[in-house]
């Protein structure tokens, strides 16, 4: 059994904590499941600081936090929090090194999950943060994508947006791209939306389709590869990315760059535009392999 | 107290004073023509603070509101920096971006604000958490009843930090006036979460006789009652008559403080002819 992703996470931050006297600030964490196990077991003497239920002002605090070049850690359990939590480091830490010329570096983990949770703690809620200048995103659900993703935060003096999944903590393989050949579609998944389209693709190529997939893990800047380029235009219809937020967020924009650099249709697939409920058969979740698979099908049908 | 402070803090209002008349009448004449917080009327405040942190020989991290000039004069900010600022140049001390906002200057440790009133005293006090350097946050009356500066109090107090809030409490949230706004004073509010805090006029004596001994050694809240001579934004004047503590002061002084009053004059608004 190769390591599980949850265990790099702890390994990165308790790293970090000791070799920048570094901080991890948020909510609940030493209390509950030390944030489903990829937190170190440490408190405040260590620099794993509880802050109160305030969530607007704790968005500040750790902005400040990071203007004193702590490199703070800011664990958001829930993306819906983002809402409130990211209010001071959009506008302020985000904006700190443009503005005033002062780097204000801070990893947010912002954790998306889904399933009977409701319309706040469910699914990715990066698309509001989007925008923002100054402000990089990735969603890693392997280990080497985690650390890679560590690596350039340390080096940089943005603030970083690590998208993360709860689903993805269990996660001990990598994935791979595959652009190779002329393809019928390519699929362009994000976040946990990748383990699902992993399986849609197997299972359309075992019905005859070519399906190609690339893996999207830097999501601001987002940077189109010219070897994906090449592939999306050889390609019969074109791309299907898939994703675990709002499908006008985010996705949409995504979507409409790789329009822009191949010409070729882009079509998407994420969270309906509804409110989730509680139970089952209200929910609203991210497409899952037959989703994608109904959809790959629609879009070759149409044509 | 010694004897000379007063003399001090008259000197420093006497920069904030004039620069913001020279600013006045670069606004009225629309040489400047973005939004500018003037703080004539106001300036005792912090002039009160700097010239206090400054016998202690200390340099706290600064972080200010919008209405910043006199906070940035008083703590020894350059002025001429200030000026180019307010040209729009890029050798201003928030390098032509910040305006009159958003005054940053890594010389006196002064943080830039974003426009967000109250966000100061939440970026403050992580700031102050993570570093344990004697922090002030200035924010104005309307700005202390943030929901996020109430959070922000609350974490001071519980992690005992070495900040001092100065609530520059002019009545007024544009023009809505405090009564209008809410039924509870700074001072009772602080008291609640067990944090010392000060209701005074901005007369320095006052202030220093208040703040001085316990400053920066535990969580302090000081509600400074001032005056705001001109608009909020721009330059006009709301009110003919208003209580005016810089010349109050300057009658006290007699002829040293005029005699001081003319010297900064003429030197600021030749720099600003010169800038
Ligand atoms: C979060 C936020 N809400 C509202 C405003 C609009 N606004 C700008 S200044 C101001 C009044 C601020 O009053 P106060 O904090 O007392 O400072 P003063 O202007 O009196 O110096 C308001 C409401 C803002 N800039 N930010």
């Amino acid at each position: 059994m190769g390591k599980e992703l949850r265990d790099t996470i702890k390994d990165i931050t308790h790293r970090h904590l000791k070799k920048f006297k570094s901080q991890v600030f948020g909510q609940n964490l030493t209390g509950v499941g030390w944030v489903a196990g990829t937190l170190p077991k440490l408190f405040e003497k260590d620099g794993v600081i509880e802050l109160p239920m305030a969530d607007v002002a704790g968005g500040g605090i750790v902005t400040g936090s990071a203007l004193m070049g702590k490199r703070p850690i800011y664990i958001i359990r829930y993306q819906g929090y983002n809402w409130f939590n990211c209010i001071f480091i959009v506008n302020y830490a985000c904006k700190s090194n443009e503005i005033w010329r002062m780097p204000c570096p801070i990893m947010i983990r912002g954790i998306a999950s889904e399933g009977s949770i409701g319309p706040v703690a469910g699914s990715a809620h990066i698309s509001i943060v989007y925008k923002m200048p100054g402000l990089k995103i990735f969603s890693p659900m392997t280990n080497k994508e985690y650390i890679n993703t560590y690596k350039k935060f340390i080096k940089s003096k943005d603030v970083f947006y690590i998208s993360e999944h709860r689903h993805s903590y269990s996660n001990t393989s990598e994935f791979k791209n595959d652009i190779i050949g002329k393809k019928d579609i390519i699929l362009m998944p994000i976040s946990v939306t990748r383990f699902e389209a992993e399986k849609a693709k197997n299972e359309l190529q075992q019905k005859g389709f070519k399906v190609g997939i690339i893996h999207l893990v830097n999501l601001k800047p987002f940077e189109i590869k010219q070897s994906w380029v090449k592939a999306i235009k050889k390609s019969k219809f074109g791309v299907l990315m898939t994703d675990n937020d709002y499908k006008d967020g985010i996705l949409r924009v995504l979507a409409h760059k790789v329009y822009e650099k191949t010409n070729k249709n882009v079509s998407v697939i994420g969270l309906k535009d509804k409110s989730a409920g509680h139970h089952r058969k209200v929910d609203n979740l991210p497409p899952n392999k037959n989703d994608i698979v109904q959809m790959v099908k629609s879009i070759i049908k149409k044509k | 107290m010694k004897k000379n402070f007063t003399l001090t803090v008259f000197e420093k209002a006497s920069v904030c004073r004039h620069f913001e008349n020279e600013v006045f009448k670069r606004v009225s004449n629309r040489e400047i023509n973005f939004p500018v917080y003037l703080s004539a009327g106001q300036e005792y405040a912090p002039a009160t603070i700097a010239g206090i942190v400054e016998r202690k020989k200390i340099k706290p991290l600064i972080f200010g509101q919008h209405r910043g000039h006199s906070i940035y004069l008083s703590f020894g900010g350059n002025i001429v920096k200030l000026i180019k600022e307010l040209k729009g140049k890029k050798d201003g001390c928030t390098y032509g971006m910040g305006g009159s906002l958003s005054i940053h200057s890594n010389e006196i440790n002064m943080f830039g604000h974003d426009g967000f009133m109250g966000s100061n005293a939440c970026i403050g006090t992580g700031a102050c958490f993570s570093s344990k350097k004697p922090t002030i946050i200035f924010i104005g009356d309307a700005a202390l009843e943030e929901d996020y500066v109430l959070a922000s109090l609350s974490w001071v107090s519980k992690k005992k930090l070495p900040i001092l809030f100065v609530v520059d409490d002019n009545n007024y949230a544009v023009l809505t006036k405090k009564d209008d706004r809410r039924d509870w004073k700074a001072k009772e509010l602080a008291k609640a979460f067990k944090i010392t805090s000060f209701d005074l006029k901005d007369d320095p004596k006052k202030i220093y006789n208040n703040i001085n001994k316990y400053l920066f050694k535990k969580p302090m809240l000081i509600n400074i009652h001032t005056n705001r001579i001109f608009w909020h934004a721009g330059a006009g004047k709301d009110k003919e008559k208003i209580f005016d503590r810089y010349l109050q002061q300057k009658k006290l002084l007699g002829k040293r403080g005029e005699i001081i009053d003319k010297k900064i004059g003429k030197k600021i608004k030749l720099l600003w002819e010169k800038s």
